[in-house]
């Protein structure tokens, strides 16, 4: 897709010429790459052979896309881009950013309209449109009421950056809550805002919330010791089946089994960064992720005490702090203790807030360890190993405590996923899991807490997101399943983010020790460790 | 002492498929100084081409020489997976280089991921067996070995014969050789340094394609998730052998290749895996930068 062209044939050119010229090319390298993947597909016939299905028609589609996406961003994208950059000569200001053209208040007063109009009719969609325009409908609401908040968080963008912890602090604890509401006020009762709030509280609160901490988590050891760690997934599994093993072998509550997993996640942490003190950049990399690989294909093996692939089931709920259970059969059920509705909500509701207190707590820490001599030491090993050992910092102590204490917040995350899913097994710990956790990091800008959030929520947010366009079933049939694209996505946005940020969403720091005033420091001054 | 040989044989035949692999790796670490994580899927691709390809001829001709069909395989697998990678380093790599170190290693793990899956939604998520290709066992002194072996082992010598002739001996090799050791010079003296680049990139991926089609018919199947194990075997390799250097890339495979074998065959299968990394881990302590990689000399 890049063609890259000889410049003095370029100087003659005029834009759209030269875009004609690459689709040409973008198209020709497509029909090169997917002329026998797309093209052809292979298939089981029913004497179990491999047959070849034909598929030219797709071919030419995604040919000619490619081609006239190539043409466009030449022919037009690029020169818009080039144009934002250059001030008016007459005002000397730069022309108006595409966010403020793109957020205009007729456009919001419109998107409020759309979506009002549509939620008031929401049940009768079905009757007035049909199924199929009725999805449409939905997906152009969902759009509207986007567009609409995110008009607000621009208009208040100043304001929200001011004040970026608090309010999203606040936005995260009163998440559940509004989600309850806002679904008992659409469905009517209180059970059906119980009911419908599990999966947004699940799938989208948890679920990113646990990216969160393992990112902040590999942040000590990658963001600021800048030890690259391929083999994150170990300790969250060390974690996950510590949690797992003496939770359902010994009954062990989970109160005390999380500080135990943290412990023995920390204790392997410093068992792995004991070989890898030498090592340094890609063998660094190489070994954690032997050492994540060894961890996982022991847990499939050793199946006598880890029962193998099959993994382990029936791993016990997690208790009130002990004074309740959410186990419907106890006689110290939540529901029956505080006379409510029985409701499954209620646990997904205490997880949300068990592991945003855990993803505060690393917050927390990494914040006041970044202050304290060992978080110095952290960061200066980052910026220059030499020279921190010339000034007596001792490397070995501070590499381990970084091992150990990225691995301990692992191990809390595990114990967490273990208690949450009730069953692990290896397949969960797989190293496209690291790669994933390593990706928020570095994508969210290597050592920035707000950075690695907002990476987290994109990144595993937007995947999450695909299980729920089912409109687009209308458009590509019903044997499409947009699930199935969801870890293409992901890597191609891995791509695409990486290519518009090389230094992630954050990628200025703020320095921890400062004369008079704190500047933050831009990224192009940052620098990276070398393992 | 049989078995101790048929092992080696063994041995020897899955370290040449890793050698193959773990030379793209060190070819372009070498070069531009990064982890090129597609590349594991980008044998992948290779082994899906030959296998697309192999089905192509059956459904076009009644019956072609086994030799014949290898070949077109090999030659199309090559053709193509070399565009695969030559794409991506264009459009993932190249805007990048300069950047900080880790941006690129991260879009190679995306486009590791964004490869695997691609093959996984255009294909379908099945393994995809072939019926056997070369059958032929001979048998020496109770040793058996197969003909599939031999043209591994074979088409592997042949292709580090060529190889070192290109990186040796041709002016191309020279560049590579003169990019690897100060690009910015190289520049300066009138090497294209993006071209050497990308044809480094060609050379890796026609060496993995290779490599996937030997894969493809020493064991008769392949799936859209195939191509990370070998690749980390590879990898491993490539920096167990001292990662830069190409004879230890070979030396690399073949090592990674023999603990395998031996490991299964002694003692037990499950734990090969663990052996290999566990092997790596040992021998970089001991010596951090592989065993023929040259110790980073840190400038301050």
């Amino acid at each position: 897709m890049a063609v890259t062209v000889s410049p003095e044939r370029d100087v003659v050119a005029t834009p759209v010429q030269r875009a004609f010229r690459e689709a040409l090319y973008a198209g020709a390298i497509a029909l090169g790459l997917f002329v026998l993947f797309i093209g052809l597909k292979t298939d089981q016939n029913i004497s179990n052979e491999l047959i070849l299905v034909q598929r030219w028609g797709l071919l030419a589609i995604v040919v000619i896309a490619t081609a006239v996406g190539r043409f466009l961003y030449v022919a037009y994208g690029q020169p818009f881009m080039a144009n934002q950059k250059i001030a008016d000569v007459a005002t000397g200001l730069l022309p108006d950013s595409v966010a403020t053209r793109f957020f205009r208040l007729p456009y919001f007063i419109a998107a409020i309209v759309i979506a009002a109009l549509l939620l008031v009719l929401a049940s009768s969609l079905d009757g007035l449109l049909g199924p199929g325009l009725a999805g449409y409908a939905r997906f152009v609401r969902a759009l509207a009421i986007i567009y609409a908040l995110a008009s607000v968080l621009f208009y208040f963008r100043a304001f929200i950056h001011a004040h970026f912890s608090a309010l999203g602090i606040a936005a995260l604890a009163l998440y559940p809550i509004i989600v309850v509401l806002s679904l008992a006020l659409y469905g009517g009762s209180i059970a059906a805002g119980f009911q419908g709030s599990l999966k947004w509280v699940d799938n989208f609160g948890i679920q990113i919330l646990i990216y969160v901490m393992l990112a902040w988590g590999l942040n000590i050891v990658v963001g600021l010791a800048g030890l690259l760690d391929l083999g994150y997934v170990a300790f969250y599994a060390v974690g996950a089946y510590a949690y797992a093993l003496l939770g359902t072998q010994y009954g062990l509550s989970f109160w005390i089994l999380l500080p135990a997993a943290g412990a023995m996640a920390a204790f392997w942490g410093v068992l792995l960064g004991f070989p890898v003190l030498r090592l340094r950049g890609d063998y660094l990399a190489i070994v954690t992720l032997a050492f994540g690989e060894i961890i996982r294909l022991v847990l499939i093996n050793w199946r006598e005490v880890t029962n193998g692939s099959a993994g382990i089931s029936g791993i016990p709920k997690v208790t009130f702090f002990g004074l309740m259970t959410f186990n419907v059969s106890d006689p110290n059920y939540i529901a029956k203790v505080l006379n409510i509705a029985t409701s499954s909500a209620y646990y997904k509701i205490f997880l949300y807030y068990l592991i945003l207190g855990l993803c505060l707590l690393t917050a927390f820490v990494t914040i006041r360890l970044r202050r304290m001599p060992v978080g110095r030491a952290w960061e200066a090993l980052r910026e220059d190993e030499i020279a921190c050992r010339s000034l007596g910092i001792n490397t070995t102590t501070t590499k381990l405590t970084a091992f150990a204490t990225g691995a301990m917040f692992g191990g809390f995350a595990g114990s967490f996923f273990a208690a949450r899913q009730g069953f692990v097994s290896p397949e969960s710990f797989v190293f496209l899991e690291s790669a994933i956790i390593l990706a928020i990091v570095v994508l969210g800008g290597m050592g920035s807490l707000v950075g690695i959030a907002v990476a987290a929520l994109v990144m595993i947010g937007g995947t999450e997101v695909l299980r729920e366009l089912d409109f687009l079933k209308q458009v590509f049939g019903p044997d499409f399943t947009p699930e199935l694209y969801r870890m293409l996505l992901f890597g191609m946005a891995m791509v695409i983010v990486m290519l518009w940020k090389p230094r992630g969403f954050v990628g200025s720091r703020e320095p921890t020790a400062f004369l008079k005033e704190r500047r933050a420091v831009s990224s192009s001054f940052t620098k990276e460790g070398h393992g | 002492m049989q078995y101790f040989v048929q092992q080696l044989i063994n041995g020897l035949t899955l370290g040449s498929i890793y050698g193959l692999i773990a030379i793209g790796y060190t070819m372009v670490y070498g070069i531009i100084g990064m982890i090129n994580f597609a590349h594991g899927d980008i044998f992948m691709v290779g082994a899906f081409t030959a296998l697309i390809v192999f089905l192509i001829l059956g459904a076009m001709f009644y019956s072609v020489p086994v030799v014949l069909a290898l070949l077109i395989m090999m030659i199309v697998a090559m053709l193509l997976t070399s565009l695969y990678n030559w794409t991506i380093e264009k459009v993932a790599y190249r805007p990048l280089r300069g950047s900080f170190r880790l941006a690129p290693l991260i879009t190679a793990i995306g486009m590791s991921i964004a490869l695997s899956n691609f093959v996984q939604v255009t294909q379908g998520p099945r393994n995809k067996p072939i019926p056997p290709m070369v059958s032929k066992v001979y048998n020496i002194e109770g040793i058996s070995v197969s003909l599939k072996q031999i043209i591994i082992v074979v088409v592997t010598a042949l292709l580090l014969a060529l190889f070192w002739y290109l990186v040796n001996k041709t002016s191309l090799g020279r560049a590579q050789r003169a990019c690897e050791q100060d690009r910015k010079m190289a520049a300066l003296l009138g090497i294209d340094v993006d071209r050497t680049i990308s044809i480094t990139f060609i050379m890796g991926a026609a060496l993995a394609a290779v490599a996937g089609t030997l894969f493809l018919m020493y064991y008769g199947v392949i799936a859209f998730s195939d191509g990370f194990v070998p690749g980390v075997k590879a990898f491993t390799a490539a920096v167990l052998g001292g990662i830069g250097s190409l004879p230890g890339a070979v030396l690399g495979g073949l090592m990674i290749g023999f603990i395998e074998s031996m490991w299964s065959a002694y003692f037990s299968i499950d734990y090969k895996d663990v052996a290999a990394f566990s092997i790596l881990a040992i021998v970089l302590i001991f010596l951090p930068s592989g065993i023929l990689g040259r110790p980073e000399v840190e400038k301050v």
